[in-house]
This record gives structure tokens, C-alpha cells and sequence, in this order.
């Protein structure tokens, strides 16, 4: 199992990082660690246990349709690098 | 030109009517200053938690069954990992594959202008999530409201190969399946406020051609008229392009309502490539044959069948019966009406002449009205007993929307009560005949259609109060002996 340099980028552009190619070789070299640990989980017989979508055995939690408080804006808009006019304000989106 | 056919695929997203949104307990409500309804959880924030909200959940299950889906017994969340502004947490909580959406593999019904009905696949009924709302600042900047981010969203995909043909199916789907989402109560289907949402997607092949053509995608609808306009604008622009020998692009395209064209908004190159999984803040929902069938028998009686009772039982015709089934409400008020005893004929006409002509001009819903359905049953009877005639009808109506009070006590109240007493009638029409002698002798020289003339003369004479039927034969009885 290995990655290559063109999923990087892609994996980099999917997240939105800009990487010069010295730095796409490096996170090859990563990457590619990281994943030889998968191969060593590969390695166990899992062949009877079921396919599982999470670890825990919990199902059916809900919430009851009350509506509570909202946060005051002044506390939400507080972690904003940027806010004006009750928005959120972040740069122009263009997109790629 | 060559003949093309079209394929429609429709791709239609609801505000689900709930109170709060889906994964916290902010209030769900159109409008209001922005960034007023957001907590820790709907903002994405680090180390909170979502709780699914029950009632989302149900309103998804319910459509589902009335769109004649399998449900699945079992169901996860996935998170759709993508990044935008809109987005606060860098993905959208929805639902992925083939058989784990709340709802697949089901079918809706259009009534068709031949009077039967045409099937319709749906691939899937899914829950997910709302985003924010992105507004274009005059700096160049982006600013965001959160309000919206959350809100439960249910997808509702229809089968692949489209059902769909035309621009007017496609419109007829939409409205179809706006009255079934009406009716289940489980969205306003407010178009223009962004709580129903449409986007086909369409293709156009060549005659016989097995293989269906690149398509692209159609946003920005916000009416009806819309959908059926953009839908026919893209295939006929589709066949241009094939015409001219050059190739549907695989693209986004936005509607101008002014213009009433496509544009172009984004050349799809690649797949999206989203990266599904499985949330793990979201566990799994596992549901019984007792719960949904108890669900499916709540389910309440969905327009298309009351359509074909209507036309059954009131004798009404398809054009009057969706008069009524367009909203719920109006629909209600007449069945409850039927139900007191009236004639279903009777009642429809007084309802959509001076009643939806009285709503519409105060802008009040029926169930606000004065009137109630026992004052229409009440009207519709005094009428066809002859006790008033229809023009008096109008002047107890205009009475019972003031105050309330039943047709009857007006009509005993006013004193104005229909004359149909032979002899009194009579002598109106004496009366009448001696002050125009003139009308008579033309009567008599064979101008026949001065009758007509008499007519509105004893009439106003009788202060619109004479039984016009009696007025018609006792005149002709005058005429034949003066
Ligand atoms: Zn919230």
C-alpha cells in the first residue's frame, strides 16, 4: 500500500493546502508510514466479526422538538477573525 | 431538426417544519436578524455534540412512506466532507448509499390531462442538514448567516433513468409532490422563501438512441413557472447544441428569471469528491415493524386520492377538485362542509365565488373567517329551498362575514326573505305591465326578447326579493292575457 505524489496533491487540494514539491515528497514519505500501520491491522482475521459503522453498541438517542436559548450574537460572532452588520465576514470566495 | 428526448431527474430539498433544527435546539424560523439563532453545536465549535432530533426524523419516515418507499430498518449518518463558508464545521451531516437513506425505492403518482395517472420513481428520501446563508458584501468580502445552518433538510431524489419527459411533467412532480409534503404537514413548501428548493437535472438523447445524453444541472428555481420554464428552456437549447453537431458540456446552470435563459455558472470537470463516512458523533437509528407501521397508518389521506373522491363522490371534475386540494386548508373547510349535509355541487360553487373572492381580498385563511362551513351549508340551502334568491345571497353573505351570524337569523333578521307568494308576485307584475305599456304592445308585435326587460323591471320593483323562476312563468301567464 502506497500513496502517490499525484493523490498527495490531491489529498492537499482537498484540503485546501497549498504544498511546494518539496513538501509533497515529504508528506509522501508520511503518508506512506502512516499507512504501513493499516497493513498491520490488515494482517488480523477479522473474518467473523460483522462490519461495524461505529464502536459503540448505543442506537436511538434522540431530542425532543423544544427549542432552547440561542447563544446572544455578540458571544457567537466573538471567535470571528472578522465581523460587521451581525455577519461573519470572511474574503471573497472564488472558486476553483 | 431531428427529434430529441428529453430525461428529467429531479433533485428536491425541504425544510422539514420543525421547531428546532436537527442536530441542536436552535429555533427554527424564516428570517429574523442573522446570526441570532446559532449555538456552539450548529456553529461546528470543538467538543460539542449533536443530538438528532426525533420529530425530523419521523417527518422524514412519514414522507417516505407516502412516497411508497422501503424504509430502512436501519439507518446511519455520514458526514460530506467538503469546505465553503457556508459550511461551519467543513462538512454536511447527510446520508449515503444506495439502501441506508430513511426512505429508497419509491414511486409518486401525476394525475395527467388524460385523467390517469403517471408513475414517477423515487431513488431515495434522505435527512440531512441545512447550510448557512452566504451574502455578497459591496468591500468584494463574503458575510454569513448561521441561522439557517442546521435546519433539518430532507432530500428527495427521483429514479435513475429519469421517469420524467418534458417540462411539464417536471412541473407536475414538483407540484404533486409540494401538496403530498403539504398534507403530511411536514414542510411549508414556501418556493420563494427557499423552504421547498428544486434542482433538475436534464438530458436530451436522440430519437431511439438507447444511451442517455451528458446533463446538466439547473438551480436558482423559485417557482413553479420556473421549473417548467428552465426545464424546457435546457432541452431545447440542449438540441440546439447536438444540432449544430457540438457536445452537451457537463455543467451548472443557473436560471434568470428576467432574461428567462440558463446561464452558465460552473463546468463540472471532476467528480466531487465528498469522502463519505460515518459519523461518529452519530449513532446509528434502528427502527421496528410496530413503529413504521404505526407510522403508516397515521399517514393521512394524500391529495391524489382525494381527488379521485372528489370526482367519485361530489361530482366534482379534476380542474375543480384541485381548486380545493391546492391547500389544505381550503380542502378541509369543504369536506367539513359536505359532511354537514350540503350538496358537494352547491357548496363548491358558493366556496370559490363570494367566499375565496371575500379571502382573498382581506388576505384572511379561511380558518380565521367568520364564516365557518355550517354558515356555507346554511347559505347553499336557504338558495336552493328558494327562500332567497342568489342576489340576496350575496347581501347575507356580505352580513355573515361582519358579524358571524347564520344565514337563516340574517335572513329573518333583514326580513328579506324570497317572495314566492303567488298573488303578491302578481300584482308586482300587474304593476309593472301598466307603467310600461309600450314594452307590451312590442311584446304583443313579436319582439319576444322584451321580456327580458320586464323581467329586470319586476325585479327591481320587488327589490331583487321576487322568485325569479315564478317571476318567469307568471309573466309569460300576463303577457299571453294582456
Ligand atoms: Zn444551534
Amino acid at each position: 500500500m502506497s500513496i502517490s505524489l499525484e493523490e498527495v496533491r490531491h489529498v492537499a487540494q482537498l484540503a485546501r493546502l497549498e504544498l511546494d514539491e518539496d513538501e509533497v515528497l515529504a508528506f509522501q514519505g508520511e503518508l506512506n508510514a502512516l499507512l504501513g500501520h493499516f497493513l498491520d491491522i490488515q494482517g488480523i482475521d477479522v473474518s467473523d466479526i460483522d462490519a461495524q459503522s461505529h464502536a459503540v453498541t448505543m442506537q436511538n438517542v434522540w431530542a425532543e422538538d423544544f427549542p432552547w436559548e440561542s447563544l446572544p450574537r455578540e458571544l457567537a460572532l466573538k471567535n470571528a477573525k472578522v465581523s460587521r452588520a451581525g455577519l461573519f465576514v470572511v474574503p471573497a470566495i472564488i472558486e476553483d | 431538426m431531428q427529434s430529441y428526448i428529453p430525461s428529467i431527474g429531479m433533485e428536491v430539498h425541504a425544510e422539514l417544519a420543525t421547531r428546532s433544527k436537527m442536530f441542536c435546539r436552535c429555533s427554527v424560523a424564516f428570517g429574523g436578524q442573522p446570526n441570532t439563532r446559532t449555538c456552539p453545536i450548529c456553529l461546528g465549535l470543538p467538543g460539542t455534540l449533536p443530538v438528532p432530533n426525533r420529530a425530523a426524523v419521523e417527518m422524514v419516515v412519514r414522507t417516505a412512506l407516502a412516497l411508497n418507499c422501503t424504509i430502512a430498518m436501519r439507518s446511519i449518518f455520514h458526514r460530506k466532507n467538503y469546505f465553503y463558508p457556508d459550511l461551519p464545521k467543513g462538512y454536511q451531516v447527510s446520508q449515503y448509499g444506495d439502501t441506508n437513506p430513511l426512505g429508497y425505492g419509491g414511486y409518486i403518482e401525476i394525475p395527467t390531462s388524460d385523467g390517469g395517472v403517471k408513475r414517477v420513481g423515487i431513488r431515495r428520501v434522505h435527512l440531512e442538514e441545512d447550510t448557512g446563508k452566504l451574502m455578497h458584501l459591496p468591500t468584494g468580502e463574503s458575510g454569513i448567516d448561521y441561522n439557517r445552518a442546521g435546519v433539518p433538510l430532507m432530500e428527495i431524489v427521483s429514479e435513475f433513468p429519469p421517469d420524467i419527459q418534458n417540462a411539464e411533467e417536471a412541473k407536475d412532480y414538483l407540484v404533486q409532490l409540494r401538496q403530498i409534503l403539504l398534507y403530511l404537514g411536514v414542510c411549508d413548501g414556501k418556493m420563494e422563501e427557499g423552504s421547498l428548493r428544486c434542482e433538475p437535472n436534464i438530458s436530451v438523447r436522440l430519437k431511439g438512441a438507447e444511451k442517455l445524453g451528458t446533463k446538466t444541472e439547473l438551480k436558482n428555481l423559485n417557482s413553479f413557472k420556473s421549473v417548467q420554464l428552465g426545464v424546457g428552456y435546457e432541452t431545447s437549447r440542449q438540441a440546439a447544441v447536438l444540432e449544430k453537431g457540438e457536445k452537451v458540456l457537463q455543467e451548472t446552470r443557473g436560471w434568470n428569471e428576467q432574461k428567462e435563459e440558463s446561464y452558465l455558472m460552473r463546468i463540472k470537470e471532476t467528480e466531487n469528491d465528498y469522502r463519505y463516512f460515518p459519523d461518529p458523533d452519530l449513532i446509528p437509528m434502528v427502527f421496528d415493524d410496530a413503529y413504521i407501521e404505526g407510522l403508516r397508518k397515521s399517514l393521512p389521506e394524500l391529495p391524489l386520492s382525494k381527488s379521485q373522491r372528489y370526482e367519485k363522490d361530489y361530482g366534482l371534475d379534476r380542474k375543480e377538485s384541485w381548486e380545493f386540494l391546492v391547500d389544505p386548508e381550503w380542502s378541509r373547510f369543504y369536506e367539513e362542509a359536505v359532511k354537514l349535509g350540503g350538496d358537494p355541487r352547491l357548496i363548491r360553487n358558493e366556496m370559490v365565488s363570494e367566499f375565496a373572492k371575500h379571502l382573498n381580498e382581506t388576505g384572511i385563511p379561511a380558518r380565521e373567517s367568520r364564516v365557518t362551513p355550517a354558515h356555507i351549508v346554511e347559505l347553499t340551502k336557504l338558495k336552493k329551498e328558494g327562500q332567497i334568491t342568489s342576489k340576496m345571497g350575496k347581501d347575507v353573505f356580505v352580513a355573515m362575514v361582519k358579524d358571524g351570524r347564520m344565514p337563516a337569523q340574517i335572513v329573518k333578521e333583514s326580513g328579506a326573505v324570497q317572495i314566492s307568494d303567488e298573488s303578491q308576485l302578481t300584482s308586482i307584475i300587474e304593476e309593472v305591465l301598466k307603467t310600461h305599456p309600450d314594452a307590451v304592445a312590442k311584446y304583443k308585435g313579436g319582439q319576444v326578447n322584451v321580456k327580458g326587460f320586464l323581467v329586470g323591471q319586476i325585479m327591481r320593483q320587488s327589490k331583487g326579493q321576487a322568485n325569479p323562476e315564478m317571476v318567469q312563468d307568471l309573466l309569460q301567464k300576463a303577457l299571453e292575457q294582456a
